[in-house]
């Protein structure tokens, strides 16, 4: 099936996630949507698929508008999604699974269902136990069946969002066979993903996104620096930060090994210097999260060692509690500030109170108010010592989860520290962080915001899919460069054999 | 106690768990659509009052159960606007209509405190009553017995065999998953707990109009508790949770057997006894160690067993549905 949209439009709230996107996807094609996150794929393959509403534009199935407003919409009008986060229900059987919200009779065929099931999986040699529970099974498995499911509703136009972060290589090659055969079957595929590499191998033609606007169209194949123009499009901000890096070692990583139910992340060594900044370039979700959490001490890692300068030299800390941590100088700023970082309903006053240790029963408000003026004023801060933090702005959270930092530390660790921030808060929060650098404290950050990586690390390790590179010095990049590796062609720049996989 | 005084100790117990299985099964369902009905006690108590009310004034068992039915609903749809519409705390309406139920149904009923009012006849169901033993157990009863016999198949089958029933579980487990399927969660979770509610208001007339006969204030107080507990005693399943609620006939049957023939142990021990079994229940099943036995087993025994054994929670029970 065709399917074409036209001057598309959506936002939510201020945030202008599509603005006048086109796309037509031809029946028999794989079609590819490349780009950043948050460059508007994922919402405008929600559309099509009726998942969310357009604001405007029109959508045309076999050159006809067609009415998507619910994924039931959609499903009638032939258009399946396969979201990024499996969404099916993990204590069900995965018979329960395929059936579930099929139309049909009063009662379930048991028998039907299984022989469908079967001649559908045979077609595409996906082997699955009807009878597993779904939260049994891989992330790789679980699509199989949502394929599956989609299949036997009679999709036509098949929507994959990003269906190749974690899983296994085995399923990957499975699943581009099983998307071949399809468009070969007549059926259109739309694969959103940011990776090149997948992109490149899989699809027909390429449609890259940023910011919400197309880029433009391309047929594959296509050089790769032109892809990566197209994602990136730009030349890199200059470094701005003034040399800080002392020669004592103040952390030192040996084969780190992380994982989660998604991604498993691999770090070869690593020393970090005192007074440097790595910054942890990649897109979100690669597994810089993961790496800065067991830094933190608040994941351990299954294998490998982490050593990090205190009073008494380089310590060994894995597996040490949080508190150890944290009495070893590491300090870490979530992403999330009023989630992680900060408590939404007390004052400023009050985290100062949170923050400081003592063994008496009672809060010394008289101290604990001179401390967080003190704070304001130092910080910057737009707010009283009783304002409510949830009701800062964004900006002025972030300069209070700076604020309420111990000093001195060893070890900062960050998570986005800028996102969402005006230019001259961006700024601010930098000249402080370097400060710190210039007293000794190392900084380790994750940024998507390619300015700002290379602005103020010293090296750089790019993150692609729980693939991990080694460190690169911030004066040998180029965009091309950091592009091409964040869509995860490493060249032989990381340690690229092993792909991060359950 | 011979052979024939335990059939008669079951089939009290049988007749005294029939409430509470009205009222476990009609919050299973609404729970399994992923809304917690906390009002039972308060919608138990509101209904038996009104039941009984009704059945007076028209002199028909049948209106008094149609009233009780409406008025459960009722409460069920406050609570479905507060928790679907609004997005308010589940916890927080459920537990202030809990309380409001009952000391308006006190307020209320006043009037009909004690008096005299029809309740359901007793009905031998012919062939079948003369099955021996099963017969004296289960058939010699009246039809509101019968009807939650039909009301736990049917809900079983309902759950287990019917395309509605899985749906029905998933916009419980993961309405967004339920949604992508096509499902209209919103509705869903109305429709169901309206019957859920309409079900627990079932559950107070049958208080009043059949095993305690009549209205005294707060008279079935604590029975909505219980009910909430054999929920998850019973894993949201209604074949276990009629067990459960059977089971706590038993042990009411056998307290006031108890107080004759077994002087020993004191009666307060029986009516707390499903608390304590309730708990030790779910101790035993949730923790490690099930899993480290299990593990020594072939996959092909220990799946069906675990999955027996353990019945979570519906994951999305209590939460708002958010649509994007």
């Amino acid at each position: 099936m065709n399917a074409q949209l036209n001057h598309i439009y959506k936002s939510f709230g201020a945030v202008q996630a599509n603005v006048d996107v086109s796309l037509t996807v031809q029946s028999g094609a794989i079609h590819g949507l490349l780009g950043e996150n948050g460059a508007g794929k994922s919402t405008l393959v929600k559309m099509l698929s009726g998942f969310i509403t357009r604001d405007a534009g029109e959508i045309l199935l076999d050159d006809k508008p067609a009415e998507v407003r619910t994924p039931a919409d959609g499903i009638r009008a032939g258009v399946g999604m396969l979201h990024q986060d499996p969404l099916d229900f993990p204590p069900m059987t995965v018979l329960d699974n395929f059936v579930a919200g099929k139309a049909g009779g009063l009662f379930l065929n048991r028998r039907d269902a299984v022989q469908e099931f079967k001649i559908l999986a045979d077609q595409f040699n996906f082997a699955l136990d009807v009878d597993e529970q779904m939260g049994n099974l891989t992330i790789g498995e679980r699509q199989q069946l949502e394929i599956l499911r989609l299949l036997s509703l009679g999709v036509s136009t098949l929507i994959l969002d990003e269906p190749t972060t974690g899983i296994s290589a085995s399923q990957k090659t499975a699943l581009f066979d099983a998307l071949r055969k399809l468009a070969g079957q007549g059926k259109s595929i739309v694969f959103v993903s940011h990776k090149l590499e997948d992109v490149e191998e899989l699809c027909n033609q390429v449609t890259v996104m940023r910011a919400g606007h197309v880029v433009g169209t391309v047929d594959i194949p296509c050089p790769t620096s032109t892809l990566v123009s197209m994602m990136f499009g730009r030349e890199l901000a200059a470094p701005v930060k003034p040399p800080t890096c002392q020669a004592d070692i103040a952390m030192r990583i040996q084969g780190l090994t992380i994982g989660d139910d998604r991604i498993d992340v691999q770090v070869a060594d690593l020393t970090v210097r005192r007074g440097e900044v790595i910054g942890l370039a990649g897109l979100e979700g690669s597994g810089q999260r993961l790496f800065l959490l067991t830094c933190a001490g608040v994941l351990r890692p299954a294998t490998g060692k982490l050593y990090i300068r205190d009073a008494n030299g380089l310590c060994e800390m894995t597996g040490k509690p949080y508190h150890q941590y944290q009495t070893s100088g590491v300090g870490y700023l979530p992403a999330d500030r009023l989630r992680e970082g900060l408590i939404w309903g007390l004052s400023i006053q009050e985290h100062v109170v949170l923050r400081t240790s003592s063994s008496g029963l009672f809060i010394d408000r008289e101290a604990s108010r001179q401390v967080a003026d003190q704070a304001i004023q130092k910080f910057n801060i737009r707010g009283k010592a009783d304002t409510r933090v949830g009701q800062l702005s964004g900006g002025n959270q972030q300069r209070t989860q700076l604020a309420l930092l111990p000093s001195p530390l060893n070890l900062v660790l960050l998570e986005h520290p800028t996102r969402g921030l005006d230019i001259e808060s961006t700024i601010w929060v930098w000249q402080q962080l370097i400060e710190r650098c210039r007293n000794g404290t190392s900084i380790i950050f994750a940024s998507s915001d390619l300015d700002e990586i290379v602005q103020y690390s010293d090296r750089v390790i790019v993150f692609s899919g729980g693939k991990v590179s080694t460190p690169i010095e911030t004066t040998a990049l180029t965009a091309g460069k950091l592009g091409e590796m964040i869509g995860g062609k490493f060249g032989n720049n990381g340690n690229s054999a092993y792909a991060g996989v359950n | 106690m011979d052979f024939s005084e335990l059939i008669v100790i079951l089939a009290t117990a049988i007749a005294t768990a029939t409430p509470l299985v009205f009222a476990s099964i009609g919050e299973t369902i609404a729970e399994r659509a992923g809304v917690i009905n906390l009002s039972a006690d308060g919608t138990i108590l509101m209904a038996a009052m009104t039941g009984f009310a009704a059945a007076l004034a028209t002199n028909s068992v049948l209106v008094g159960f149609l009233a009780a039915a409406l008025v459960g609903a009722a409460f069920a749809l406050v609570i479905a606007f507060g928790a679907i519409t609004l997005k308010q705390s589940q916890i927080a309406i459920g537990f202030v209509l809990a309380l409001l139920g009952a000391d308006l149904s006190s307020f209320l009923g006043n009037p009909v405190v004690l008096v005299p009012g029809p309740t359901v006849p007793a009905f031998n169901i012919p062939l079948l009553q003369d099955i021996p033993v099963l017969g004296r157990l289960l058939f010699q009863s009246d039809p509101l017995v019968y009807a939650s016999y039909i009301l736990i198949i049917v809900t079983w089958v309902f759950f287990y065999r019917t395309r509605p029933g899985l749906l029905l579980r998933s916009v419980g487990e993961q309405p967004a998953a339920a949604f992508a399927r096509g499902a209209n969660v919103v509705r869903l979770r109305y429709i169901y707990t309206l019957i859920g509610g309409a079900l627990m208001g079932i559950a107070g007339a049958a208080f009043s109009l059949d095993f305690k006969a009549g209205w005294t204030n707060r008279s079935t107080a604590g029975y909505g508790w219980i009910a909430l507990a054999i929920v998850i005693f019973g894993g949201w399943n209604p074949l276990r949770v009629a067990m459960g609620a059977y089971f706590f006939g038993i042990l009411q049957s056998l307290a006031s057997v108890a107080q004759s023939s077994i002087q020993s142990v004191p009666t307060q021990a029986f009516s707390v006894a499903p608390f304590v079994l309730m708990i030790l229940v779910l101790v035993l099943t949730s923790g490690e160690w099930l899993d480290n036995l299990m593990s020594r087993l072939p996959l092909k025994v220990r799946r069906p067993i675990l999955r027996a054994i353990r019945q979570p929670a519906p994951a999305a029970l209590g939460k708002v549905f958010e649509q994007d």
